[in-house]
């Protein structure tokens, strides 16, 4: 099997997961309890707030868990919608968002709408770039909330967040900046995201955490309404007995990434630019999202988005899965269908090129003789589905 | 090396136990489920409490992996909408009485999953119809009836080509409903007790009228008049979505005697109301002639066949004979009920074992 998908999910890393095992077994003490027991449990949570908050130039106290970026997305659109409700009685208010988010963000929105709030979808470039000019002219007085993506999940763009983020502040300081920041998270070099966004998503088995944890961080001294109401936990601002083993694995990704993160970007960076060569020797292939060979601060560093003319993208992945190799066309619904991307037609292909694509997610453990392997079975499948009938 | 096909997998007890049986026959055998349903919004997910078919796709999952075969999931849904809403719809809006699975399985499953099929690799595509393909002697492809007699699935079946023909498989014509039920049980398929489906699949409800008025770009006609045979003025009526021929109830209209729909005529709106003998007829045209287990029939020529109007109709006996470019007409040996316009006429041998060939009923 070689294992292209890690946009999709990551395998987790053998460290992250030794780091949950305690936690499964002997340390099981809730953290809100007074004894021994639970004191570590509590410690193992400190710990983890801590690393995540590294990746991202935060503050422990400003890093929220929660059960992974879909939930940190809607609470980031919801919170903020309460609390503009909360003082302004008359007016349902505005979003600023883009047309290429994930559906966590997309579906969020639409239920605003349908409670009354506006919403504006940005459009992206060709590239799939949104510019901070494009977000300041569409603010509003009523506007409550910018929301965009720290990098694509599709076309691997990586958006301008802190720039947008000075940009609305230097016309309004009331606005909140929100980044979902899901594929980036331990990706790329987030440093200095926190000082200029006021809520940030990020999830844990993007980057070889376990499933079910992600972050809401929450910039210090903002108000904010909670998501999930009851106990105490993460500040009474997300209730719940906290998922320890979760949040200890996440935590050791975090550790992890932060300190290979240079050196799994250029892994990275050479195992995409080499798939990319191959996939553009295939005639008619275009290459989805910004690309110069050995950039990575434009396109997230194991990102390789194509369309390729005259196939479908749906068939060729049956096929590449038939061969065990794991890819992916556009965001995949429930039931395991293709949906035609809203971001490639955002970007402006046509609905043939968008049914043409593929991603390959790579991570920096995938291997050069793995690329090479892949690009060959590829070449032949599209060799097979452009000549038509197989039989 | 064994064949590859593709089983057209529902979720419901036929198309598992197909599944199960080619896998038993030594088949490399792949489960797809074609999504045919539309895109919802989140806000109809919340109104309705699922999305896309779910449980369908759960269903055929389960079974999937019980069986160890490996199972996707394909989106046809523009597809679907092309061939088979937007055409149910427009027919309708005609005044004619459209029967969507043959549609359905003509252009959905026999045109673009089986070519989807091919372009994953795979020699076969099965579905599990209760029909059965056999080669006649004259060397042409034919469905003919399934053992169990009364689940006949032929009908629906009768526009698909040669090659479409020469590249299916239905094994659970080979096999009776009851068997197959116990097939699933045996096999611990976990759909074994799941209900037949019914209905046309897109509107479970049986209200077409109102389904077709929520579709996009589609002009619904409004009220007009019920008329007796006659032509003289009986009483208004709702508009002629609402009605089918040989429709009895639901029209609204007290009268003394049985009265039924007897024709629709969409340029003027006006529906006919008559009595059970103008429904009766001997002779029933079609066109959009599809040919199956003959090859054609020459000008002058009279055929003996079995033809049926509708699905579940027993068939009844009659001469088939050209009636002109592109048209045949079957006379039968006793007058048939309700021949609908928009219905397939599908013609049998005498016996009604396998298909010559249909066509698409027309007013006469």
């Amino acid at each position: 099997m070689i294992y292209l998908d890690n946009a999709a999910t990551t395998k987790i890393e053998e460290p992250a997961f030794n780091a949950m095992l305690p936690f499964l077994k002997e340390e099981y003490g809730n953290a809100s309890a007074v004894y021994e027991l639970a004191r570590r449990s509590k410690k193992a949570i400190f710990e983890a707030r801590k690393n995540a908050a590294s990746l991202i130039g935060a503050m422990p106290s400003e890093i929220f868990f929660t059960s992974g970026g879909t939930e940190s997305d809607n609470w980031a659109l919801c919170g903020a919608y309460e609390t503009f409700r909360k003082k302004n009685t008359e007016s349902s208010g505005h979003i600023i968002t883009t047309a290429i988010e994930h559906h966590a963000i997309l579906h969020t929105a639409q239920y605003l709408e349908s409670l009354g709030v506006s919403v504006t979808y940005l459009k992206p470039d060709h590239e799939g770039l949104i510019t901070a000019a494009q977000v300041t002219e569409a603010i509003r007085p009523d506007t409550f909330l910018v929301s965009v993506m720290t990098a694509n999940n599709e076309i691997g763009t990586i958006e301008p967040v802190c720039e947008i983020a000075d940009a609305v502040r230097g016309i309004r300081k009331d606005i909140l900046i929100h980044t979902d920041a899901v594929q980036a998270f331990g990706q790329i070099n987030l440093q200095g995201i926190a000082k200029h966004a006021d809520l940030l998503s990020a999830s844990s088995h993007k980057l070889g955490g376990p499933k079910g944890v992600g972050i809401l961080f929450i910039r210090d001294g903002i108000k904010f309404s909670p998501f999930m109401r009851g106990g105490m936990q993460e500040s009474g601002r997300r209730a719940g007995t906290e998922n320890v083993a979760g949040i200890a694995g996440f935590g050791e990704a975090c550790k992890l990434a932060f300190a290979g993160i240079d050196s799994k970007i250029s892994a990275e960076i050479l195992l995409r630019d080499r798939l990319i060569a191959k996939l553009s020797d295939i005639t008619d292939v275009i290459i989805n999202g910004p690309y110069n060979a050995g950039d990575y601060l434009k396109r997230l560093p194991g990102n390789v988005s194509v369309c390729i003319k005259g196939i479908e993208g749906e068939s060729a992945l049956i096929m590449l899965d038939r061969e065990g190799i794991c890819a992916s066309a556009g965001s995949a619904c429930a039931t395991g269908a293709m949906e035609p991307s809203h971001v490639l037609k955002a970007i402006g292909r046509s609905d043939d090129e968008a049914k043409g694509s593929l991603r390959f997610t790579l991570s920096h453990h995938n291997t050069m003789e793995e690329i090479d392997k892949a690009a060959g079975i590829i070449a032949e499948i599209v060799e097979k589905l452009r000549n038509g009938k197989n039989f | 090396m064994s064949k590859t096909v593709v089983v057209g997998m529902s979720g419901g007890v036929d198309s598992s136990v197909c599944a199960y049986l080619l896998k038993e026959q030594g088949y490399n055998v792949i489960g797809v489920t074609m999504q045919i349903w539309r895109p919802e919004n989140v806000c109809d997910i919340a109104d309705n409490g699922g999305c896309c078919g779910l449980s369908a796709v759960d269903d055929a999952r389960r079974v999937a992996e019980t069986i160890d075969i490996p199972y996707y999931v394909m989106d046809f849904r523009s597809e679907f909408q092309k061939w088979v809403i937007d055409h149910f719809a427009a027919q309708y809006v005609k005044g004619l009485t459209p029967n969507p699975c043959i549609e359905c399985n003509r252009h959905v499953k026999w045109e673009a999953l089986l070519q989807k099929a091919r372009d994953i690799g795979a020699d076969y595509l099965a579905t599990g119809h209760y029909a059965r393909i056999s080669q006649l002697e004259n060397g042409r492809y034919s469905i003919s009836a399934s053992k169990t007699a009364a689940k006949d699935q032929t009908y629906a079946l009768y526009a698909l080509t040669q090659d479409q023909l020469a590249h299916t498989l239905l094994p659970i014509g080979e096999y009776e409903k009851t068997d197959v039920r116990k097939i699933a049980e045996e096999a611990g398929l976990p759909v074994a007790h799941k209900k037949d489906s019914q209905e046309i699949c897109f509107v479970p409800d049986g209200d077409y009228a109102s389904f077709i008025e929520k579709e996009d770009g589609v002009t619904v006609p409004g009220p007009g008049d019920f008329v007796t045979p006659s032509g003289e003025f009986i009483a208004r009526h709702k508009g002629i979505t609402h009605y089918t021929i040989g429709q009895r109830r639901g029209l609204g209209v007290p009268a003394g005697e049985r009265i039924y729909v007897t024709d629709i005529d969409p340029a003027s709106g006006k529906v006919t109301l008559g009595s059970n003998d103008d429904l009766m007829t001997s002779v029933v045209s079609a066109d959009d002639i599809r040919w199956m287990g003959l090859e054609g029939i020459a000008p002058g020529e009279r055929v003996r066949v079995k033809a049926k109007i509708r699905y579940n109709h027993p068939g009844e006996t009659g001469y088939l004979e050209s009636a002109g470019e592109g048209l045949v007409k079957v006379t039968f040996d006793k007058p048939v009920r309700a021949a609908a316009p928009g219905q397939a006429l599908v013609f049998y041998d005498e016996a009604g074992t396998y298909i010559y060939g249909g066509g698409t009923i027309i007013k006469t």
